[in-house]
């Protein structure tokens, strides 16, 4: 695989717009103006960078609770994104869905989602409806660890596996389901030898790694588009932050092993990797950062100057509206 | 009048099936056995030999698999048709259905659309025990979002399946096992049955019944019984209780002054009651008596044909209520 300037740099943007819109949505977060509560991908960004990147508007994607990346890096607009979680109006679903229920027909992403595992058969049919369609997309599940022992894993690709669906399932292994250890609920840690199970191929990569990631994923996604079913990729990353914004995320795990994991930083180390062999000069980051960052700071502006909802529109959309 | 022919429940479902398929190729059917097969019940008889395999797909059984399968190819642009066959499996799909198929189109603000039939077989046909005789549909009434078809005849169901296949949004298509042989005239040219629209099975002036699926045959049968003791009957099948035909019931109540309702469920909790709340707080003056309810014991369904005919309502037992709701 080529990797270019271009490409280092394209997936660095991706990830600063994934980590920036994180932070700063953490920042409003705290200060107590937005409601609910938010799981940040801060740490992970690598795993949406590098699968995204081969994927085009007409593609779908089944996201999680911990989906804002996943949904910025599949091309929903920020702005639109900053303001569904903060619950307003000008958000991309009128802030009826908040973080948890991040929708976008006009980039296929069929939504971020609260509950654990369920976009799993979802990409499956999305992979379904693509093959009757016959245009060559493809359907990208994303999930956690968490997801891997729920009925929804085993069904949703056996599906995928026994119609030779073009899905592609990508488990984010952050080593924790919210504050359960992997290895205390399961006897197999290895998400990726569970494709054997269904007939499919399963990959183990370094997910903090963005430009493996970027290779296999290029790779499982060709092999969707060209009819040849679907594949397991299990990414090993791990959260930098709590599992959701206001747990410190220490309790159950070690300061060393968090500091640990801090020192693989995703965007660290594409970013000292290409120094160092000079691919890509330092400027030309920086470039990019400030870009990113007032690229956010614009979709937080966007979002803060939403009003707020209006009580009436409660009942609407509970069902579809009546064909003439 | 359109011309009609004889033709069984179980076939005017696959005719609908087949009009719709042929007309719409977004349409797939996913189901265990539903394929060469065609269906335990011969629901999906002939429509993989006409569509071949990519659109009538025999299933693992996976039923939550099926459904989410079923929502992400409507977020997508398909229009799936998922049969788990018998309702009672339908409990093991209950998460898409409720947490994604009924709530998407409402938190993406309109932006999708989840155009799905579940589609499954309920009630208890010659002793099949707890696990095969569930009537389980209050539970989808109480949830925004989805729609709930409850076909009583050879033309409703046909007609109400192509209604539930144009629909845009979720519907659970419940259909009845004693039924799937029995015929009914059936309209010749196409149609479809509108929801929401209360079906007027039998004119009467003493009592109203109310009744659901199966119940309604029951209640007709009743009705025929009670003629010759001079009581008028009348008995409405709502079709769909989500939505519901309000307007039809409580014009029935305001003539009658009697309601009985009939109901294959069980009775706490079930949609009875909430028919029973709407007509008590919108007609409660045209009242003669309280409103009664014929409900299933609120026992599982036991095996044993003598304990499962103490627990369901029946033609007998039906007759009998009436008869004491006249005399209140």
């Amino acid at each position: 695989m080529e990797i270019s300037p271009d490409l280092v740099l394209s997936l660095y943007r991706s990830m600063q717009r994934i980590r920036k819109f994180e932070l700063r949505l953490q920042e409003v977060y705290r200060s107590g103006a937005m409601p609910g509560f938010i799981h940040l991908y801060v740490g992970e960004e690598a795993v949406a960078a590098g699968v995204c990147a081969h994927l085009s508007r007409e593609d779908y994607v089944t996201s999680t609770h911990r989906g804002h990346g996943h949904a910025i890096a599949k091309g929903v607009g920020m702005g639109e994104t900053f303001a569904e979680i903060w619950g307003k109006p000008i958000g991309v679903n009128g802030g009826r869905g908040g973080s948890m229920h991040i929708y976008d027909p006009s980039c296929g992403f069929l939504g971020t989602n609260g509950i654990v595992g369920a976009g799993i058969p979802m990409a499956s049919g999305a992979g379904m409806a693509a093959l009757l369609r016959g245009a060559g997309q493809v359907a990208v599940s994303f999930f956690g660890d968490g997801a891997v022992n729920n009925c929804a894993f085993h069904e949703g690709i056996n599906l995928a596996g026994a119609l030779a669906l073009p899905v592609v399932f990508v488990c984010e292994n952050n080593l924790y389901a919210t504050e359960t250890p992997f290895n205390r609920v399961t006897a197999n840690t290895n998400v990726a030898s569970r494709g054997a199970a269904y007939g499919i191929p399963g990959i183990h990569v370094d997910g903090n790694d963005v430009l493996e990631i970027y290779r296999v994923a290029g790779e499982a996604i060709e092999r969707a588009r060209g009819g040849e079913g679907p594949t397991l990729i299990e990414c090993a990353t791990y959260r930098h932050l709590g599992h959701f914004e206001g747990d410190p995320g220490t309790g159950y795990r070690s300061k060393e092993e968090i500091a640990e994991w801090k020192q693989r930083d995703p965007i660290e180390r594409l970013v000292q990797g290409a120094i160092e062999s000079g691919a890509v000069r330092e400027s030309d980051f920086l470039g990019v950062e400030r870009e990113v960052d007032a690229e956010v700071e614009q979709a937080y502006e966007f979002a803060k100057a939403g009003d707020e909802a209006d009580p009436g529109t409660v009942a609407q959309f509970v069902y579809a509206p009546e064909r003439p | 009048m359109m011309e009609t022919r004889e033709i069984s429940y179980v076939d005017a479902g696959v005719e609908a099936l087949q009009e719709e398929m042929r007309r719409d190729a977004s349409i797939f059917y996913v189901g265990q056995g539903i394929g060469k097969r065609g269906g335990n019940f011969k629901q999906s008889r002939s429509l993989w030999e006409e569509f071949g395999d990519l659109r009538v797909r025999d299933m693992p059984i996976s039923e939550l698999g099926q459904v989410g399968m079923g929502v992400g190819a409507a977020m997508a642009g398909a229009r799936p048709i998922v049969d788990i066959v018998f309702l009672d499996m339908v409990m093991e799909a209950m998460g898409q259905i409720v947490e994604q198929a009924a709530t998407i189109h409402y938190t993406s603000n309109g932006k999708f659309q989840v155009p799905l039939v579940v589609r499954a077989a309920m009630g208890s046909v010659r002793c099949t025990g707890p696990h095969h005789s569930r009537c389980f549909y209050s539970w989808f009434a109480h949830i925004p979002g989805l729609k709930v078809v409850l076909p009583a005849s050879a033309k409703d169901v046909k007609g109400l399946m192509k209604t539930a296949i144009r629909d845009d949004g979720p519907v659970i298509f419940i259909e009845h096992k004693f039924f799937y042989n029995k015929k009914g005239p059936v309209p010749s040219g196409e149609y479809a049955i509108p929801f929401g629209q209360a079906n007027v099975c039998r004119k009467g002036k003493d009592v109203t019944i109310l009744a659901m699926s199966l119940m309604v045959w029951h209640a007709v049968e009743a009705a025929a019984r009670l003629e010759q003791e001079g009581i008028s009957v009348e008995v409405i099948d709502p079709r769909t209780i989500v939505p519901f035909d309000e307007e039809t019931l409580l014009e029935s109540v305001r003539k009658t002054g009697r309601l009985l309702i009939v109901d294959e469920a069980q009775e706490f909790c079930g949609f009875s009651g909430e028919a029973a709340a709407i007509v008590s707080s919108k007609a409660f003056d045209d009242l003669d008596a309280p409103i009664r309810r014929l409900c299933a014991l609120n026992t599982p369904h036991p095996f044993n044909p003598i304990l499962e005919a103490a627990m369901l309502p029946s033609v007998d037992s039906i007759v009998d209520a009436v008869r004491r709701l006249v005399a209140s």
